[in-house]
């Protein structure tokens, strides 16, 4: 693969004596497509948090496109390219749906023409598929579709590398098909993507390389056939 | 249910933006000419009267700025309103400068109380915040009702300076002070509003961990926010001595003053620089006429009625219920 994009060294959390995370190590390249997965509280969502910048590891170093991004609030990280959705959707409820899209487009991307926002919110908007709901509040919006304004915000951030934390959480067949569908052209497009998610099936597909965390421990990492192959993944994730 | 939830298409692009800040120069322009023009014809009381209600323009816009756009609700308006007005006595007894000087001044303490109140953001959210600016309020009180030299517990007369000619009375003069004021309050919370620093708070007050996501630096635009406001509400003090000639932490810290700078831009609005003027007028003018024709306790009364009802029936003001309206019918 080509160059590092992102790369997490030793991340240790702990909340209240609970050990969330335990010497994480983890490496992206540019231009991968990686699954991380793990039970339900494995610390998945908080290594996240801590590539987002919303919550600061108890030590270990994260480095961002060569930038040692460690102590970097996340709007910075936002603007440097690192963008992520949230698994419980969090829209700007008193705006629009383009509101929404032109927060990013403003803060993280910079953009100071009122033109220039507009027409770069259109992009996203057909490209995530919430064109004709353009106007209208997210309080009205389905699970699937405030799931994809989630991703649009993210998109409209310009990202280099998108964390997809449970988007297809609760979707069906065929809206999971979708949003895949989506996060394949993106990265075809050049977004390194790192997908968090319980569908196994959408995980199998997308991913080129999946990540297993368990209780806070990375247990795994390679090809989605071998890791699936591992007798503690496997027992972790089925059961004995 | 699309009636609530349906929006406007965004606002028109920027020059046609602008007429809002020209209209709000013009008002002021204009009130201020009518003062001149009107003179001391009139009685005094009226110009008491609207010097209150200006006062009150001030203030609920400049709460708004922190508590309507940003979501940050300050519960200590009286204590920047107050820090405002001891900026001016204290100055007042070691120096006799214009009041212009004591308003800067004011505005500069004010504003980096603000600027404090707006690091407080850092660790405490919501009713926490809240409960600080509270508490703050009431340090301050204690620390000015011990302080002799501003007159202590018992409060202090100042006397207002002698007026030479263009206005008729001080009274005047205050007024058309506060008319600048208040337009130029009107206008920050206007240019804020319209500004990046207006979306990045709007987006702060619906999700402030969204926000930061979306690249919006949360800390930085509320601190601006906070210092503004601080400072705008410490401008609204400063000629507060003058106007009443004796202040004591008592009226200074009055609890009057932090329910109606939060009732007043809830009746109108809190999402619009419009919103809190009107709330303001609204409020402060039935305060007015219930003070000359009822009784000065039914003040607070009134603003609590009215509040529970708009809460109720109308919980985003004014300004909803006009936008509902445009809209297409009640």
């Amino acid at each position: 693969m080509s160059a590092t994009i992102l790369a997490a060294e030793c991340i240790t959390k702990q909340f209240d004596g609970f050990a969330a995370l335990t010497d994480i190590d983890l490496t992206v390249c540019k231009g991968e497509r990686i699954g991380l997965i793990g039970p339900n509280g494995s610390g998945k969502s908080t290594l996240v948090n801590c590539f987002a910048g919303i919550i600061a590891p108890d030590s270990g170093s994260i480095e961002f496109d060569g930038t040692d991004i460690t102590a970097t609030p996340a709007w910075l990280r936002a603007k440097y390219g690192l963008a992520r959705t949230y698994q419980i959707p969090r829209p700007f409820r008193g705006m629009t749906v383009r509101q929404n899209i032109e927060v990013p487009l403003r803060f993280a991307v910079g953009h100071t023409s009122t033109r220039a926002i507009g027409e770069e919110a259109q992009v996203i908007l057909d490209q995530v598929g919430l064109a004709d709901k353009a106007s209208i509040s997210p309080k009205v919006l389905t699970q699937v579709e405030l799931r994809k304004l989630e991703l649009g915000r993210a998109l409209a951030a310009r990202p280099k590398v998108l964390i997809a934390d449970e988007v297809m959480a609760g979707l069906s067949d065929s809206e999971v098909d979708e949003i895949l569908a989506l996060l394949t052209r993106l990265n075809a497009q050049g977004i390194t993507i790192l997908l968090i998610e319980h569908i196994m099936r959408a995980v199998m597909m997308f991913s080129q390389r999946i990540v297993v965390i368990v209780a806070g421990h990375k247990i795994a990492d390679g090809p989605p056939d071998e890791v699936m192959r591992q007798d503690d993944v496997e027992r972790a994730y089925l059961g004995e | 249910m699309s009636a609530q939830t349906t929006f406007e298409p965004r606002s028109p692009p920027v020059p046609a933006q602008l007429y809002s800040g020209l209209a709000i120069v013009l008002a002021g322009a204009i009130l201020v000419a009518a003062a001149l023009l009107v003179g001391s014809r009139v009685s005094e009381y009226y110009y008491l009267a609207a010097y209150t209600i200006l006062q009150f323009v001030v203030l609920g816009t400049a709460w708004n700025i922190l508590g309507g756009y940003g979501g940050y609700v300050n519960f200590g308006t009286a204590g920047f309103f107050a820090v405002g007005c001891y900026t001016t006595v204290f100055l007042n007894k070691l120096f006799h400068w214009p009041l212009i000087i004591d308003m800067s001044a004011a505005a500069a303490t004010a504003g980096l109380m603000g600027l404090g109140t707006g690091y407080l953001t850092l660790r405490l959210r919501g009713v926490f915040f809240s409960i600080a600016t509270l508490a703050l309020a009431i340090v301050l009180q204690t620390v000015i009702s011990n302080w002799s030299f501003v007159g202590g517990g018992r409060g202090v007369y100042i006397v207002r300076p002698q007026i030479s000619g263009f206005f008729g009375t001080y009274a005047h003069l205050l007024v058309v002070l506060m008319i600048g004021l208040a337009t130029c309050a009107v206008l920050a919370a206007w240019a804020v509003e319209k500004s990046w620093i207006g979306v990045g708070l709007a987006a702060i007050r619906d999700n402030e961990t969204a926000a930061e996501t979306c690249g919006v630096p949360s800390l930085r635009l509320k601190l601006i926010a906070a210092t503004t406001s601080g400072a705008l509400m410490g401008m609204a003090g400063a000629p507060f001595p003058y106007y009443v000639s004796y202040v004591d932490p008592a009226t200074a810290f009055s609890l009057a003053i932090a329910v109606n700078s939060i009732a007043m831009p809830l009746v109108g609005g809190t999402t619009t620089w419009w919103g809190p003027l009107v709330g303001a007028i609204m409020l402060g003018s039935v305060q007015q006429i219930l003070t000359v024709t009822i009784s000065s306790a039914a003040n607070l009364f009134i603003v609590g009625v009215l509040l529970v009802v708009f809460l109720t029936a109308a919980p985003r003001g004014v300004v909803g219920i006009v936008r509902a309206w445009k809209r297409g019918g009640p």
